[in-house]
């Protein structure tokens, strides 16, 4: 039995899951660079890192998704190379991912048993005994739900424990938890350590991967870091702080590094202008609860949360695509009843999304990508697509979007110059309201600095932008004021005062 | 990279011919199949390559067309419309309904005067296409199953007016515009050139043309840039169904009787002539000029089989193997379009 703050360096328990200088590419860019890592049997592992820090791959290599990568792979002292997600699964490693994949139609028994139901001697599913040791089995994990019950009625912190059941049901001894605890309430994530601590007990290994750093202190036995591709740290948990952990994560002592991620930006004092956007109790579902803010025109107002915040739907609800279920939003003072996205457009909001996908029309010309947002302006009947061009040569000069043609399809435009063009959409008649979502997510350097710019000007010219990113970095460059969201809260107002990004992730 | 592939904006050649060609391939695929057709009907038979014929074809494929009009819309958009036939069945009967019918038919009648009737008829099929558009958009029922029950729902109406009995009698002018000639050009021809030309202008010079190609081409884009998608979608449904509708009146003044189960191979026809044409089944992709060819390439091929006195279980088959060919090529065009450019 290991418990943390135990001494396990007196009596190393053996290692399950060694990794040794492990590195892998994609096309050139280096995802991990020699990376060790091991796993002991009875061990909960927690693995933090920023954003593109190699987590993910890493994961990815052990799981078997990612089958081409350098170095060594031991499982019980054996070296093995796994070519598929089946056969790391067939070796007994199990992921139970942010996103569940559980069938919400079918009964918690039949997705414990997923794919392996028992049959009786005709071939037909044994509910009965199905039901029945479904239920021994999650009665042995300390988990007590109505086997019968339907997944998609049960609260999201029980269907991940279901799902969990059915990774260890299927035989695995090793299970990778990506961001287990983002979604779940303060109980849930009680009940979740209750059941992970009993699975170390019986000798199973967990690789705990999350953003939130003091509930991999509180379950975890050791810690490794991940920084820029590379291994940085591996210790004991009862030997380390929440601080020790960020200044690893963010890079102390990498001078360089440090002047980026630790150095304080100063917030501009409260704006001054009048509030052109406020809600007051926004809620929907398990997104987001009591919302509560308000954005000046001429100010930008960052909104920074991990990954399943809140803040993907809270952007959607600000641009009509999601129907709030209580609170209101309200422009210029006036309560908007915001029925659709083009309400939305009408009463001044613009809305940038985070995916390329969801913005641009791929086989379309660049011109028709830009005017489809100004068309009822420029047109009450008939397009005029001479003017489209016009202003679509304007936005390609001022973006300064390559290749400058208007008439080039979108498709053939690299992701940064698309994005731009997800932006020009809406500069045409300004916005009272800016929304971004994720504004520089995956830019080079160079793209990244021309958003700044034009989010800058825009800014000078009075507009009311709102960013919202899970990229520190993003919301540090952009915002004059900050609000940190968490698992659906706003839990953090930054304005006016000096702030630097192991302050933003110590307050997420 | 697969850029290289990626052919030129605006149609422009880029990068050689080829690659222009290929990504032509759902408009220039249909056109040569035509060309093709002709070619074996007119050196198959005389009697194929003839003015005479030429207006036999175009007289058959009016009534299609008109249907394959307002199709074309709902394909655009992504969404599809099965129940266009029963819909133009029924708005039919109803005006023959509201119609003075002989006395030796045993029909219900609503005897009104010629305009009334033909109100009337376009109100219902109006109405028709509103609960489609509802069900579709407000409901969120797929447009597959919406205008699944709309098919069954329209075929109740002309079974409940028409009992089985036949009705002949429709208003003047429907008879003149289904059945009479200017010259030797049918006036159900001149009416499908002429709502094949103003959606065609719809389509590509409005506003709501573009907008229809857009969501189409992608529903959450045009969504996230502040387009109701849900008034386009509706609309669509409607145009359909109004132009069914017409379809269905000068159908039955073509036909020269209204009845039950009088329009049902149309359902297929139209929907061919569109997918054939090269008008992409995901949307946001090709028009009424292919839809026009498409419909020639049905025409022809109905037509010219007839020529040529083959089987007539085995053009049956034809038609099939054609309309698969389209697939496959309406399929594989999407793929060459889409892929290139995602280097």
């Amino acid at each position: 039995m290991v418990h943390p703050g135990q001494d396990t360096r007196s009596q190393p328990l053996p290692a399950v899951l060694e990794l040794e200088g492990v590195s892998k590419a994609f096309g050139g860019v280096e995802a991990l660079r020699k990376v060790d890592f091991t796993l002991r049997s009875g061990e909960i592992h927690g693995l933090v890192g920023e954003n593109g820090a190699g987590k993910s791959t890493l994961m990815k290599i052990i799981a078997g998704v990612h089958a081409g990568y350098a170095g060594i792979m031991r499982l019980d002292g054996a070296e093995v190379h796994f070519r598929t997600a089946r056969a790391a699964r067939d070796a007994g490693i199990g992921m139970v991912h942010q996103e569940l994949s559980i069938l919400r139609d079918l009964s918690v028994a039949e997705n414990v048993f997923l794919g392996s139901q028992p049959t009786s001697r005709f071939g037909f599913v044994d509910w009965r005994r199905m039901a029945r040791e479904a239920d021994e089995h999650l009665r042995g994990l300390g988990i007590s739900v109505d086997p019968r019950a339907l997944m998609g009625s049960l609260p999201i912190g029980m269907q991940q424990l279901v799902e969990l059941s059915r990774v260890l049901f299927s035989g695995a001894r090793i299970i990778i938890l990506d961001e287990p605890t983002s979604a779940l309430s303060a109980p849930e994530v009680e009940r979740l350590f209750g059941v992970l601590r009993r699975l170390k007990e019986a000798g199973k290994s967990i690789i705990f991967i999350s953003h939130f750093l003091d509930d991999v202190l509180k379950v975890a036995d050791r810690v490794t870091v991940l920084r820029n591709s590379e291994k940085i740290a591996t210790a004991r948990a009862g030997d380390v702080d929440k601080r020790w952990i960020i200044e690893r994560m963010i890079g102390q002592g990498h001078e360089q590094l440090e002047e980026s991620y630790t150095a304080e930006i100063q917030l501009a004092a409260a704006g001054q202008g009048p509030v052109v956007l406020s809600t007051n109790g926004l809620a929907y579902g398990r997104a987001y609860r009591d919302v509560g803010l308000s954005l000046r025109a001429g100010e930008v107002l960052g909104i920074y949360g991990f990954m399943g915040c809140g803040q993907i739907e809270l952007a959607r609800t600000l641009f009509g695509k999601i129907k709030p279920d209580r609170g209101a939003v309200s422009i210029a003072q006036r309560v908007l009843r915001l029925r659709n996205t083009a309400d939305a457009r009408r009463a001044g909001v613009a809305f940038v999304p985070e995916s390329r996908r969801s913005m641009l029309f791929s086989l379309e010309p660049i011109y028709k990508n830009i005017s489809i947002s100004v068309l009822d302006r420029l047109a009450r009947l008939w397009l005029k697509p001479a003017q489209e061009r016009q202003i679509a040569r304007r936005h390609i000069e001022r973006l300064r979007i390559r290749p400058p043609s208007a008439d080039r399809r979108l498709g053939t435009l690299s992701g940064g110059n698309q994005q731009k063009v997800g932006l020009a959409k809406w500069l045409t008649y300004p916005p009272r309201v800016l929304v971004l979502s994720e504004p520089t997510r995956g830019m080079d350097v160079g793209a990244k600095d021309d958003v700044v710019k034009i989010v800058r000007g825009l800014r000078e010219q009075g507009m009311a932008i709102l960013v919202l990113s899970t990229e520190p970095e993003t919301v540090l460059a952009l915002a004059d004021r900050i609000l940190v969201m968490k698992k659906g809260e706003i839990v953090r107002e930054f304005a006016g005062e000096a702030v630097s990004k192991d302050r933003l992730l110590s307050a997420a | 990279m697969a850029r290289a592939q990626a052919e030129g904006a605006g149609g422009r050649p880029r990068g050689g011919a080829r690659h222009w060609l290929r990504g032509q391939l759902r408009n220039i695929a249909p056109f040569i199949t035509l060309l093709a057709l002709v070619a074996f009907f007119s050196l198959a038979t005389p009697s194929f390559a003839t003015l005479g014929n030429l207006n036999n074809i175009l007289t058959q494929i009016s009534i299609t067309g008109i249907m394959a009009a307002g199709l074309t819309f709902v394909i655009l958009c992504a969404e599809i419309d099965l129940s266009v036939a029963s819909v133009a069945n029924a708005t039919g009967i109803i005006v023959a309904y509201f119609t003075l019918q002989d006395a030796s038919v045993a029909i219900a009648n609503l005897p009104l005067q010629g305009w009334m009737a033909i109100l009337l008829a376009l109100a219902s099929c109006l109405l028709l296409g509103l609960i489609t558009a509802f069900g579709v958009t407000r409901i969120g029922i797929p447009s597959f199953i919406m205008t699944l029950a709309m098919l069954q729902i329209a075929a109740g109406i002309c079974a409940m007016l028409v009992r089985g009995q036949i009705a002949y009698a429709v208003p003047s002018i429907i008879v003149t515009l289904g059945s009479r000639s200017v010259g030797p050009v049918p006036w159900l021809v001149i009416v499908a050139a002429l709502v094949l030309a103003l959606s065609h202008v719809v389509l590509t010079y409005t506003r709501f043309g573009r907008y229809v190609y857009m969501t189409g081409g992608n529903r959450e884009a045009a969504e996230y840039s502040g387009v109701n998608v849900r008034l386009i979608v509706a609309a669509v449904m409607v145009i359909s169904a109004v132009l069914s509708g017409i379809a269905g009146m000068l159908g039955v003044a073509h036909f020269g009787s209204a009845q039950q189960e009088e329009f049902d191979s149309f359902l297929l026809d139209s929907i061919s002539a569109v997918v054939v044409g090269g008008t992409s089944l995901f949307g946001g992709q090709g028009g009424i000029p292919n839809t026009i060819v498409g419909l020639f390439v049905l025409g022809v091929l109905n037509n010219g089989l007839d020529h040529v006195n083959i089987d007539s279980f085995l053009k049956i088959l034809i038609r099939g193997l054609i309309l698969l060919a389209a697939l496959v090529i309406n399929v594989y065009a999407q793929r060459l379009r889409t892929q290139s450019p995602q280097a």
